[in-house]
């Protein structure tokens, strides 16, 4: 699993994201239009593609894609919470 | 007795179906305009809806039920409400606490005395519950045509300013007639509960343990009816987590309790709770897009009417053949989840 493909699979899900919009810094909530929706869509993308499934407080904790791509690779490694 | 144990061997079938929507649709534009700053687009790209619609003032979920009847009645004219010998009635804003809307409905629709009544209020899992009770009551032998009546008014108990709520929820009624049949053309049901959830999608307040008080009426006095009818609260976030983690291993034991495999099944038809709940689930249960039906952008969630709905649909457009089978799942508050398979 690399964090380019994690921002790949992001790009390609939201119509309005264009290849190289998002890097590992970006913080994701300051995505234009951003809304609590899109935070669902995070959550679905990701347990789709790693059959990783977030909770609440680990989106939370959470601010740039990279912290994203981190928690997804500490639970499809085992760790976390499993919830 | 009349009934010999042979009927049992019997099985029912969905002898007419009908919805109902009421005539107020209320597309993007007309919405946006209650939202400052909001434009159509951006409600579409959050719910995924473009048009659901919305019941008058005064109109209950019962009466958009009736609506639906009547409907059924006139597309169907052999059908004879003297035939029905029970009567099941699905909707989550009831006419009273107390006597059932189905004992209610019973008397207005004029039915048999001998015509049981009972209210199954399973909000989006609502329709599959009263098909599974239909389906045991013919095949014992205690009934043979059962009307199941379903009226769901969810805009009654969103608040006005709950942009993703009113974007997502839309009224409708149905009403559907399973009759006895000599080949079983509805299948077994998987049946899921996880009371665990129950906070998390719910109609807040207006219940024995939370009943509306003074404070509530005037906390809510600028809302339709000040929200007399609860609020619907959802954690959307747990609901979308329930369907992720619980409907594809539920699709799995549906299918396997029918001597079926995915490849069999000619078409899903899961509960319209969401565009993104549908996309999600589709996806990760592997289902092909030609066989996944959805019409989720014309009406949105229409709580227990929106499995008859899509199936309405699509049998308008020609989409079944007969015999195709075609796998139903239902799901949402409680959580709940129920599925089955009918042979069209």
């Amino acid at each position: 699993m690399e964090i380019d493909d994690f921002i790949t699979a992001i790009e390609e899900e939201f119509d309005d994201l264009n290849p190289g919009d998002v890097s590992p810094n970006s913080v994701f909530r300051d995505m234009e239009g951003w809304s609590s929706m899109h935070a669902l869509i995070f959550v679905a993308l990701i347990d789709s593609k790693y059959d990783v499934l977030l909770n609440g407080d680990e989106l939370k904790s959470c601010v740039t894609i990279n912290d994203l791509f981190d928690i997804t690779l500490l639970k499809l490694n085992g760790g976390g919470a499993n919830t | 007795m009349k009934r010999t144990s042979n009927r049992f061997d019997l099985g029912s079938s969905i002898q007419y179906l009908s919805y109902f929507l009421p005539q107020l649709a209320m597309d993007n534009n007309l919405l946006a305009e209650q939202f400052v700053g909001k434009k159509a687009q951006e409600l579409f790209d959050i719910s995924g809806v473009k048009t659901r619609h919305v019941a008058a003032k005064g109109v209950l979920g019962s009466d958009l039920a009736i609506s639906a009847l009547e409907l059924l009645q006139k597309e169907n004219p052999n059908f004879s409400l003297s035939e029905i010998d029970f009567l099941i009635v699905s909707t989550l804003v009831l006419d009273y606490n107390s006597p059932t809307t189905a004992s209610v409905l019973h008397h207005k629709l004029g039915l048999s005395s001998a015509c049981g009544t009972i209210d199954l209020p399973q909000g989006c899992s609502g329709f599959l519950y009263s098909l599974s009770v239909a389906e045991a009551m013919i095949s014992a032998g205690n009934a043979r045509n059962v009307l199941i009546l379903l009226g769901e008014v969810p805009t009654k108990a969103i608040h006005s300013e709950d942009m993703v709520l009113r974007s997502i929820f839309g009224d409708a009624g149905a009403a559907i007639v399973v009759s006895e049949n000599n080949t079983k053309a509805i299948g077994k049901f998987t049946f899921g509960s996880f009371g665990n959830g129950f906070d998390f999608l719910k109609v807040e307040r207006g219940g024995g343990r939370n009943p509306i008080d003074e404070a509530w009426i005037k906390k809510y006095s600028d809302q339709e009816n000040q929200l007399s009818f609860g609020r619907i609260e959802m954690n959307g976030l747990e609901v979308l987590r329930f369907a992720l983690k619980e409907i594809p291993g539920f699709l799995e034991q549906t299918l396997v309790k029918n001597g079926l495999t995915i490849s069999e099944i000619d078409f899903f038809i899961f509960h319209q709770a969401s565009a993104m709940i549908l996309k999600s689930l589709q996806r990760k249960c592997n289902i092909p897009e030609h066989k996944f039906i959805s019409n989720f952008e014309d009406v949105g969630n229409t709580v227990s009417c929106s499995i008859p709905i899509a199936l309405k649909k699509a049998a308008a457009l020609g989409n079944f053949k007969k015999g195709d089978k075609i796998l139903l799942l239902g799901f949402g508050i409680g959580f709940s989840c129920i599925g089955t398979v009918i042979e069209w």
